[in-house]
């Protein structure tokens, strides 16, 4: 019987080393096959018309003339007469046709009229929201009345951030092909056997009739879970056109409308707190959107549990495009308005963030020593105590340098995955799974601990991940992944090997249990000499192969949650023009084993670039007026550069945490960049940007005010 | 509108009629494989359509033929007639840079280059790169540095950054930063695309032509 825990350091071959990603060959050379690379005989592409207005009735659709037109194979109403749209971009009829140029000219050729009705986009006067805002009840922590009289000083200030949008660079859609009530889905998505199931049921077919494939997804970040309403809409018009497989992917602008909206956060901050650093009470009004659905409640205050508190959060309801998940979901909310409160509350004291950070550390709780040490190591790597200065930099000229900082926790945990490892008697290896690779390196991952468990090189294990018909694994979100997609592979590796063992067993005339597999050998333990090669071994199995079932959860602690970081921006911010460049980001991530280091600190760099868009440039502009999304596109929606990004220190907290099993990463670092670079520009400056992102615009401003405070 | 339509129903090309009543230009050759050969200003100008005209592109040293709109962009041209999907729509507008293929000698976004514009011309697409099974040292360079995560702006990006070390075999750290600013990465894989581009700078980018 198997020992389900991982091997000691001195075990590992390829576990925690630096192993390039198993697809890379695949992608740099664009045979990787994304879903919207899919073409298939006889696919048709798929166009939606879309309601320009942000909240709508439908009063008529004219669908004759593209009915009449060449080369027009199928049509289908997504929201019929008398339907009532409640954002700009949404769908009200899609169109099927031979190729792209003829379904654009049939969406010109319907005609939809609407009855245009009020709305509301913006999301940054919520006293005047009337019914679109819904107060919730006030929530204390403590006796707030008390913790503010007992402070010597107190800080108050405005803060928050916009609904942004995910931007994946391939759009959500899919390939659908319709044929006898069955549907073969070619579906960009985070959760490729989770989908199957969303699927069948708006279509009315068994879920059992439905097949998700998908290779390679052109991003996610945590907008594509399961199908879109223009996924099922394909599935109908390819249903229509006779089985012809419909192509359906939004355009751009679509995407940013649509596709993804990250919740806005804004927040009136009180803090109470005494001169020698210590923090008594905290206060906030706070309210969020996310489109119809509000937005959720951010965590506040985040990570630093203040002993007294009072708390008042408003849910606002607008027109716009839907929230969907966002990396690390509400916590950079949280995050970015606590941790820049807390800057303003230490400069309210004249004291070092640093120090005040670590003065407060044991409010963090369980995970403070951990913080503590993150803190010291990021404040080494950025040379925080030569570097850090009094706010505003005093030099002269109009470019002014500065520090900020920022901590931040997420959970993580294993996801519920299952997997089926096959050896075959000649030795060769295949595990099958319905995972998904997000870019995370799922695919290298597995392959690495298949390869070290037994004992064989990387190119002896075949990965096949992304198709339904595999064992289900859980959806990937939430840092989950790596954490259940290891567990099972390791299980379903240990067991496989016993079954190997056994029957190598009698030809080495030892027990299973004396038995080891390292470097393509079974062998005895101790007596390196009594071995068999791999191959050898598997032909023991005769004519018959072993397929062994992976499962999370499972027996043995392989996986863990709950991790915390620490990041510090320093930035050059010109006092001229507004601009704000990033110097270095220092982030210093805790985390528990790492499967491949490379591709982990790939996710900490990709969390830092996003995070600097976030910081200067993401935001969602709306239109009050119109009701319209201004920047949807890629010119006017920011995204950060190749030369926007500074020098990036990732220090990964790799061997300390390792008992703990496999922790994911690819939520926890893309939390702090937002408040560590707005609380550096504030120490540049002297003066708090309220909101992000700190565009020239929002510079200047705070500037003014500065000035106009001054005279 | 309607007027619009309705000529559309036939195919295409309408805006370019319009367009020609407009202005007053006069149609005067006839119908010579595809197009029409007009004088604009004294100068000769080919017009194309309205509807499906033939098409010859050379794409990484093989000739394709085709039959598509004139409106049709040559990426959409490689991916929905050709089926070479390396390229990438992002964008669609001439931003995003994962559409980036080499057209004599030079980096174009193909979202913004009509396909019957690139007749002639040698096209270069991430599938050329390689060199039978061995890869271009940009994309060698790019998998040791993992320079790629959901590798969906890698195919753009790896062309760009040949096309860039073509011009620049030896180039700064701030040059990359500058020469590269025209691909876009959501993933936030720059760290490692700098690394690869000094990499390859230093193993001879060029080497395979």
């Amino acid at each position: 019987m198997a020992e389900y825990k991982w091997p000691d350091a001195d075990k590992r071959t390829f576990i925690g080393k630096r192993i390039s990603r198993i697809d890379g060959p695949q992608k740099v050379s664009g045979r990787a096959k994304y879903s919207f690379d899919i073409n298939r005989p006889g696919m048709l592409f798929g166009k939606i018309v879309r309601s320009p207005y942000a909240h709508a009735k439908v009063k008529s659709i004219d669908t004759s003339a593209a009915e009449r037109m060449p080369g027009v194979k199928a049509l289908h109403v997504v929201s019929d007469v008398g339907t009532e749209v409640f954002w700009a971009g949404a769908s009200v009829v899609a169109v099927a046709a031979v190729d792209e140029p003829t379904a654009e000219d049939a969406m010109r050729a319907i005609k939809v009229e609407y009855e245009v009705l009020p709305h509301l986009v913006i999301d940054t006067d919520v006293k005047n929201a009337g019914e679109y805002a819904k107060p919730a009840n006030e929530n204390k922590v403590g006796d707030p009345d008390k913790g503010f009289s007992e402070a010597e000083v107190t800080m108050e200030g405005n803060y928050g951030l916009p609904v942004i949008t995910h931007c994946c660079l391939e759009p959500h859609g899919s390939v659908m092909e319709w044929d006898d009530n069955n549907v073969l889905a070619h579906l960009s998505t985070q959760a490729v056997s989770g989908s199957v199931a969303q699927i069948a049921r708006p279509l009315e077919i068994p879920a059992t009739n439905v097949r998700v494939q998908q290779d390679h997804i052109g991003g996610g970040f945590g907008s594509k879970f399961g199908p879109d309403e223009w996924d099922i809409t394909a599935a109908r018009l390819s249903k229509k056109a006779g089985g012809k497989p419909v192509k359906m992917f939004n355009e751009r602008d679509a995407e940013l409308m649509v596709a993804g909206a990250r919740p806005s956060a804004y927040a009136h901050v009180k803090i109470g707190l005494k001169k020698d650093g210590t923090i008594t009470a905290w206060e906030s009004q706070s309210w969020a959107t996310g489109g119809q659905g509000s937005g959720g409640s951010p965590p506040l205050p985040y990570v630093f549990n203040i002993p007294n508190q009072r708390k008042q959060h408003t849910a606002l309801s607008n027109n716009i495009g839907s929230a969907r998940a966002w990396r690390a979901p509400a916590h950079p909310q949280g995050c970015a308005i606590t941790m820049t409160a807390l800057e303003d509350a230490a400069a309210a004291i004249g004291m070092d963030p640093y120090d005040f950070f670590m003065k407060n550390i044991e409010l963090t709780g369980q995970r403070a020593n951990i913080y503590a040490d993150e803190l010291k190591i990021g404040a080494d790597l950025i040379e925080w105590k030569k570097n850090w200065h009094a706010r505003g930099d005093k030099t002269a000229g109009p470019i002014k340098r500065g520090l900020g900082l920022s901590i931040h926790t997420w959970a993580g945990g294993g996801h519920a995955s299952d997997c089926d490892l096959t050896i075959q008697p000649d030795g060769s290896v295949e595990l099958k799974m319905g995972t998904q690779d997000l870019g995370t390196g799922t695919r290298t991952a597995l392959n690495i601990i298949v390869a070290d468990t037994l004992g064989l090189p990387m190119n002896a294990v075949k990965i096949t991940i992304g198709d339904s018909r595999f064992p289900a694994s859980g959806g990937s979100g939430g840092s989950t992944t790596i954490g259940g997609i290891s567990a099972s592979s390791r299980r379903a590796s240990l067991d496989a090997l016993d079954q190997i063992f056994a029957k190598a067993a009698p030809s080495l005339d030892a027990k299973p249990e004396e038995l080891e597999a390292v470097g393509g050998a079974i062998r005895v333990k101790g007596n390196p000499s009594k071995s068999l090669s791999w191959t050898q071994a598997c032909s023991k199995l005769a004519a018959t192969p072993i397929t062994v079932r992976g499962k999370n959860p499972g027996p043995g602690k392989l996986t863990d949650q709950g991790v915390g970081g620490a990041q510090m921006a320093d930035v050059s911010v010109d006092i001229e023009t507004g601009i704000v460049r990033i110097n270095k980001i220092v982030a210093v991530q805790d985390c528990g084993l790492i499967i491949d280091l490379k591709t982990a600190e790939s996710q900490v760099y990709g969390a830092l670039a996003m995070g600097i868009s976030q910081a200067l440039w993401e935001e969602r502009i709306y239109d009050e007026a119109s009701g319209k999304l201004l920047n949807a596109d890629m010119e006017f929606y920011g995204l950060t550069g190749i030369g926007d990004i500074g020098e990036l220190v990732v220090h990964v907290m790799t061997g300390v945490y390792d008992a703990r099993g496999v922790i994911g990463l690819a939520d926890p670092p893309a939390i702090s960049p937002g408040p560590a670079i707005s609380n550096a520009v504030f120490n540049a400056i002297g003066v708090r940007v309220p909101t992000l992102p700190l565009t020239p615009e929002k510079v200047i401003a705070a500037l003014a005010v500065k000035k106009r405070g001054r005279a | 509108m309607q007027d619009d339509d309705n000529v559309k129903d036939k195919g295409s090309g309408l805006s370019r009629r319009t367009f020609l009543k407009a202005s007053g230009i006069s149609l005067s050759v006839p119908l010579v494989m595809g197009y029409r050969v007009i004088k604009v200003s004294g100068a000769e100008v080919k017009l194309y359509g309205p509807g499906k005209v033939p098409l010859t592109l050379s794409i990484n040293g093989k000739s394709y033929n085709a039959q598509v709109e004139p409106r049709v962009t040559l990426l959409e041209a490689l991916r929905n007639e050709l089926d070479i999907t390396g390229a990438k729509r992002v964008c669609d507008r001439g931003t995003c840079g994962a559409c980036t293929m080499i057209v004599d000698g030079k980096a174009v976004y193909s979202c913004s280059t009509l396909a019957i514009e690139a007749q002639g011309k040698s096209i270069t697409t991430v599938e050329g790169l390689m060199q039978g099974d061995n890869l271009h040292p940009v994309q060698q360079a790019f998998i040791d540095n993992d320079a790629q995560q959901c590798g969906f702006c890698t195919p753009g990006f790896v062309v760009a950054c040949k096309a860039f070390l073509d011009k620049n075999p030896n180039p700064t750290a701030e040059q990359i930063k500058k020469g590269l600013g025209g691909n876009t990465c959501r993933c936030g894989t720059y760290m490692g695309v700098r690394a690869a581009v000094a990499q390859a700078a230093q193993k001879g980018g060029r080497r395979n032509g």
